[in-house]
């Protein structure tokens, strides 16, 4: 099965596999992972205000985002973010924003929308007791929110956050559908350059699966640790 | 700025098989007919996986496990890919051959469903073997006192609660797997995305195409939803209140 297997052009192929495709998966993960929880609090936020102001539009984005495909929202915003960007400078065309930053909106958007209800149910699981507390001491709702609630939501949410992560850094394979050279579309190209398919291909695959395996393992000890201490 | 055409969907579509409307559509019946035929694998393997991992047998849990961490931990288009160009090459030259020759759509509707089918099947084990975990000890114990064999308890005690518990977890797995159909665009099924991506490089309309199938798929979505709690309401265990532990996290 292996006899025909060509261990040399991984080899010769791995200063641009990491350098240009890693690099750029690792870059898009961590800015889509501290875009999207940052965006994705503020969703949650709004999604358990009492205004509809706030609730209804914050509800309807996220369970609109949820019940799309990914592949779908990466070719939405592919088109949709220069004409965005054109409205925002008022410009009279649409302005061209390049693959990256298109990658980093989407992703960010995208999975604001999944951080969103993993804040919410750590909000959720903060007793009302503190809120109530927190008001009677005198803090306004972001004092409450920034000093009390919101510290150990994140703190209860770790692991989940974490585990979205993963999920969030083999999504960004597809952006592979937009010919961006991630780490699993360096490996493509080379894969069609040299013909080696076979290789390149069960190459990603186990260098993809040590990442997510590692990380899944830091977060099972992570999970371990806090229910100790909880 | 933006020069939207509605009309486009009633327009004759580019490959002459009727409206632009029509094709979507088409496309839909793809991604229901490849995410239905996926979701018989993942349900079978899932609940034996699922169901496996529960029994005090160890070296059948390991392998339940490890066969879980494979499959969660390499990313979907990845596993597509290798269904679809490395499957084929490590087979026996004569079936590799033959695989490689199917006519379209086969050719990639069948590694589609494989790949989807597997992947989906990991994530049904995981939410069985919790719906199995989040009975009361007591009830397997029972099974045993009241002298039930093992497989006993598993077939009249523990899984027909179990299955009842997961449904919500499940249909949303089920949700998933119509999502992730879209993924098998990039080994050419032309599905409902990967239709929408045809309609913009033909019409030029990309608003139009992306909005119709996002339409498309939250109608899908909401219909599913709904058949799903009628159906949960019917199966529902009478008095008894109990759900399966569910991270939110997932996609």
């Amino acid at each position: 099965m292996f006899s025909g297997y060509d261990f040399d052009v991984i080899q010769r192929s791995l200063p641009y596999l990491f350098r240009e495709g890693m690099t750029f998966t690792l870059t898009l993960t961590a800015l889509a992972m501290a875009g999207g929880i940052f965006f994705g609090t503020l969703l949650a936020m709004m999604r358990l205000s009492r205004f509809p102001l706030l609730n209804l539009p914050a509800g309807a984005y996220v369970n609109i985002m949820r019940s799309v495909p990914l592949v779908l929202v990466i070719f939405w915003f592919y088109f949709l973010v220069p004409y965005i960007a054109a409205w925002i400078i008022g410009a009279p065309r649409p302005v061209a924003v390049g693959a990256f930053l298109s990658c980093v909106i989407t992703f960010m958007m995208f999975e604001a929308a999944y951080y969103c209800e993993i804040m919410r149910a750590g909000i959720q699981s903060i007793p009302r007791g503190q809120v109530q507390a927190g008001s009677a001491l005198g803090l306004n709702y972001w004092q409450t929110m920034g000093t009390i609630v919101l510290p150990q939501a994140f703190r209860n949410m770790t692991p989940v956050l974490l585990t979205q992560t993963i999920i969030l850094f083999q999504d960004t394979s597809l952006v592979y559908v937009i010919s961006v050279t991630d780490f699993l579309g360096a490996a493509s190209k080379i894969a069609n350059r040299d013909y080696r398919l076979v290789e390149m291909y069960t190459f990603a695959a186990v260098v993809y699966f040590v990442i997510s395996f590692s990380l899944s393992l830091v977060v099972k000890r992570l999970q371990a640790k806090m229910a100790i201490i909880r | 700025m933006y020069n939207w055409q509605w009309s486009i969907y009633l327009q004759p579509a580019a490959d002459g098989s009727g409206t632009w409307l029509n094709y979507l559509l088409v496309g839909l019946l793809w991604s229901l007919a490849t995410a239905l035929s996926a979701w018989v694998i993942a349900l079978s393997i899932g609940s034996i996986v699922g169901t496996l991992r529960t029994t005090p047998m160890k070296w059948v849990v390991r392998l339940g496990n490890a066969y879980v961490e494979i499959f969660r931990n390499v990313p979907l288009l990845v596993q597509m890919f290798l269904w679809f160009f490395v499957i084929p090459e490590l087979l026996p030259k004569g079936l590799g051959d033959a695989i490689k020759q199917m006519p379209p759509p086969w050719g990639s509707y069948v590694p589609a469903v494989l790949c989807l089918g597997l992947y989906t099947s990991v994530r049904v084990a995981e939410q069985v073997r919790a719906g199995i975990q989040s009975l009361p000890r007591g009830q397997g114990m029972a099974g045993t006192a009241i002298g039930l064999t093992l497989p006993q308890t598993y077939r009249y005690v523990l899984l027909p609660m179990a299955f009842r518990i997961v449904m919500p977890p499940l249909t949303s797995e089920f949700l998933n797997i119509i999502k992730n159909s879209s993924v098998a665009l990039t080994i050419g099924l032309l599905e409902l995305t990967g239709r929408t991506r045809a309609m913009q490089e033909f019409s030029f309309k990309v608003f139009e195409a992306f909005s119709a199938a996002t339409l498309i798929y939250l109608i899908t979505n909401l219909v599913i939803v709904l058949l799903m709690r009628v159906l949960e309401k019917k199966l529902r265990v009478p008095g008894f209140i109990g759900s399966a532990s569910q991270a939110p996290a997932g996609h």
